[in-house]
């Protein structure tokens, strides 16, 4: 798949502090790329990288097979974790700012502004001050002026913090759509479950180094390990339960049911397959549930990170 | 519109339009011209009631010799006794009572006269009697050890030196005056320039740190020429506060006289009056002398180094508060970083108004107009006086390439400090941000 994004072996660091180590990261165009990582992990850094707030020690950023340089700012669109607006400028006036730092002219942003304003049903807005409107208000601004000028990358730290639930899923649909009109998206989040719903690539930074990165799809392949969840009503529980802890591997399991069954996470040999363990379990009893256990995004951030 | 353009527009928009400086701008000059015309009221008032001294001169030598002024009048008392004369006084509510008791011996007499009155009398009355009473009692020593009083006072020679340069220009101690006035107008124009718009744009970075809109407009644009287009957009906007200033002053100072017919003109003609008392010659020679003056100074050089050390000392200092600026978090931080910056700054305002004064071409002057971070107070406070060209073209280098340093220094911690987030900058700090 053609790449938009390729970071080539980059480095950081400040002073002693080593912020980004050897990192090699690609982000195939038209993707959601979650960037994952626990805090001070050198996600930001790497972010600034590309954006050219700083500049790597080492390495090399190309931006669709071009090296990085001043006037792909253009193609970017970037919204920071820590961002906010000038709080006495009125929001028309700023937006219409900041998107010609971005490069269009006044009328291009004046008519794109008009429409994502429309869009957003944020029009009464222009000539208020930001500092008269609330936090989740200034941040719909804030993404308005971030994707405004239809960059071929958007990068997003954290975008859903500070919006409610309303709102966030408005702003999710929003990148969506952005997604398949084109763009190409990175996704900076520590909720795992926006990452489980919206990213397909994902790569996980700890530490300053990279450990992971792949499609979310065969990095779960990679990480299931044969494990089943089994919900089982047996005639003799006790004895049931005994076969079953000297045959297999096995942890103990809840989860909802109407049935007073005995439930067990059952992990067989890769050798094994599926049809036998149900087979096996049928002779036992009454099968009630069974279901792969697939890693979540949340077990596989903790389980590398802890690892690492 | 490139970057740098809509930087310096918005910076400049956002200053000029801003609530706190209109009002600035306006009520500034007229505060100035508020309390200058009360002062004039005042000391109008305070004119206006005519003072009345009794005097009691048992001696009878002084009789004649006090003068009536237009609010000091002198009122001779006959035949009361010391005791009387104070009771008289008291009860009338004069200003006070000269006493002069007989003495024949003159120096006894001298220090025999007593000045009664309700409470402190004022320094320049009894000034103004003392000498009265001094230019007699000379008088009639010098009498009694026959000398001619008159005489001697037509014999007194006057001494006026003519001042003049090797090069043949002449100069006066009226001309240094008029030098002082230029040269330390344009130094203290600048410090005030510097202190005012320097905070300003100190406060401008610190703003943009807070809002956290930094890291937005960096993504955009390159810090340093943010950095920049902060600088020029806050020195246009100052530029304008201090034009209307000056328009306002101009404005303000012909229309409140009319308006409340307080006469500031009579406060300034007293000024000149004293100084031309003070240069025995008529008020007319002064003003034409000093417009002379005026001329013979080197106006094109004056302006041209005017504009350059404007411009290189304002940007010096300015680029330095953008960097405390970006090094800190809030406004209550920059103290540890305030002292150092003001330091130089202070020391050549001092440096200027003592020892330039004193002698325009001294070791400590010189060395002083040298320094960039002096430079362009001191040195402009020199120019006046004449100083040879390369003298001031080499301060001017000096100045420019430093300023080169500096911008390269706060551009560097504004490019890391602007990222940084509660973290408290200590010297140790910011010297390591040099190497990010």
């Amino acid at each position: 798949m053609e790449k938009l994004l390729v970071a080539q072996n980059v480095s950081k660091s400040f002073g002693e502090f080593k912020a980004l180590n050897d990192v090699s990261i690609e982000v195939p165009k038209g993707s959601i790329f979650g960037l994952l990582g626990p805090n001070g992990a050198g996600k930001t850094t790497f972010i600034r990288i590309i954006n050219q707030i700083t500049m790597p020690d080492t390495g090399k950023v190309f931006l669709d097979g071009e090296a990085l340089q001043p006037h792909h700012i253009q193609h970017i669109g970037y919204l920071p974790e820590e961002r906010g607006l000038y709080k006495s400028m009125k929001v028309g006036e700023q937006a219409l700012y900041l998107a010609q730092l971005k490069g269009l002219s006044k009328d291009e942003a004046k008519t794109k502004l008009k429409y994502w304003f429309d869009r957003l049903e944020i029009g009464d807005w222009w000539n208020k001050k930001i500092q008269e409107l609330s936090k989740g208000m200034a941040q719909k601004i804030q993404f308005v002026v971030t994707v405004l000028h239809e960059p071929k990358l958007l990068i997003f730290d954290e975008p859903f913090s500070g919006f409610d639930p309303i709102n966030a899923n408005l702003i999710k649909d929003e990148i969506l759509k952005l997604r398949e009109d084109g763009a190409t998206v990175i996704f900076s989040t520590h909720r795992m479950e926006s990452v489980e719903e919206m990213c397909d690539h994902i790569a996980l930074i700890n530490k300053s180094n990279k450990i992971l990165d792949g499609k979310l799809i065969d990095i779960k392949r990679a990480y299931k390990n044969n494990t089943y969840e089994v919900g089982l009503v047996a005639q003799n529980a006790e004895m049931v339960s005994t076969r079953l802890k000297e045959k297999f591997e096995v942890s103990p399991a809840t989860f909802k049911t109407i049935n007073d069954e005995l439930q067990y996470k059952i992990q067989i040999p890769e050798t094994a397959s599926a049809n036998d363990l149900v087979g096996y379990l049928a002779t036992q009893g009454q099968l009630t549930h069974f279901v792969e256990v697939i890693p979540s995004a949340n077990d596989i951030f903790i389980e590398t990170v802890n690892n690492n | 519109m490139n970057h740098l353009q809509l930087i310096i527009k918005r910076e400049y928009l956002t200053k000029v339009r801003n609530k706190s400086f209109i009002i600035m701008t306006f009520l500034s000059p007229v505060i100035m011209i508020g309390l200058f015309s009360l002062v004039g009221y005042l000391s109008q008032v305070n004119n206006d009631k005519v003072r009345i001294i009794n005097v009691l001169d048992e001696s009878s030598l002084f009789a004649s010799q006090f003068e009536d002024t237009d609010n000091l009048k002198y009122n001779r008392l006959e035949s009361l006794s010391l005791d009387q004369a104070k009771a008289k006084t008291e009860k009338s509510g004069d200003y006070g009572l000269l006493y002069i008791p007989k003495n024949e011996n003159i120096d006894e007499l001298a220090k025999s006269i007593t000045f009664y009155s309700e409470d402190s009398p004022s320094l320049g009355t009894i000034g103004d009697i003392e000498s009265a009473i001094r230019d007699k009692a000379n008088t009639i020593k010098l009498n009694a050890s026959n000398y001619d009083a008159e005489k001697i006072k037509e014999l007194r020679v006057k001494v006026d030196t003519k001042l003049e340069t090797f090069k043949g220009e002449e100069t006066s101690k009226l001309g240094s005056g008029i030098k002082l006035v230029f040269g330390g107008a344009a130094g203290y124009l600048l410090f005030m320039f510097i202190i005012i718009y320097g905070n300003m744009i100190m406060r401008s970075v610190i703003e943009e740190k807070t809002s956290r809109i930094i890291e937005v407009i960096i993504s955009s644009v390159k810090p340093i020429k943010l950095l920049l287009g902060k600088i020029i957009g806050t020195s246009l906007a100052g530029v304008t506060q201090f034009a209307a200033w000056v328009i306002l002053l101009g404005v303000l100072s012909a229309i409140v006289p009319v308006v409340f017919g307080i006469d500031l003109t009579a406060i300034q003609e007293q000024q000149m009056e004293a100084m031309a008392q003070t240069q025995d010659s008529g008020l007319q020679s002064i003003v034409t002398d000093a417009i002379l003056e005026i001329q013979k100074l080197p106006i094109a050089n004056l302006v041209i180094m005017f504009l350059l050390f404007f411009v290189g000392g304002y940007l010096l200092y300015a680029s330095l508060y953008a960097a405390i600026g970006a090094a800190v978090d809030s406004e209550t931080d920059t103290q540890q970083f305030m002292l150092p910056l003001l330091m130089p700054l202070i020391l050549a305002v001092y440096v200027g108004f003592f020892t330039v004064i004193d002698n325009p071409h001294g070791t400590v002057s010189q060395v002083f107009s040298y320094i960039p971070f002096t430079s362009p107070v001191v040195m402009l406070m020199r120019i006046p006086f004449g100083v040879p060209l390369w003298q001031q073209i080499l301060s001017v280098v000096i100045l420019f390439a430093t300023f080169i340093g500096t911008v390269w220094f706060a551009a560097k911690i504004y490019r890391v400090g602007i990222l940084m987030y509660g973290k408290k900058a200590s010297y140790k700090e910011l010297a390591k941000w040099l190497k990010y």
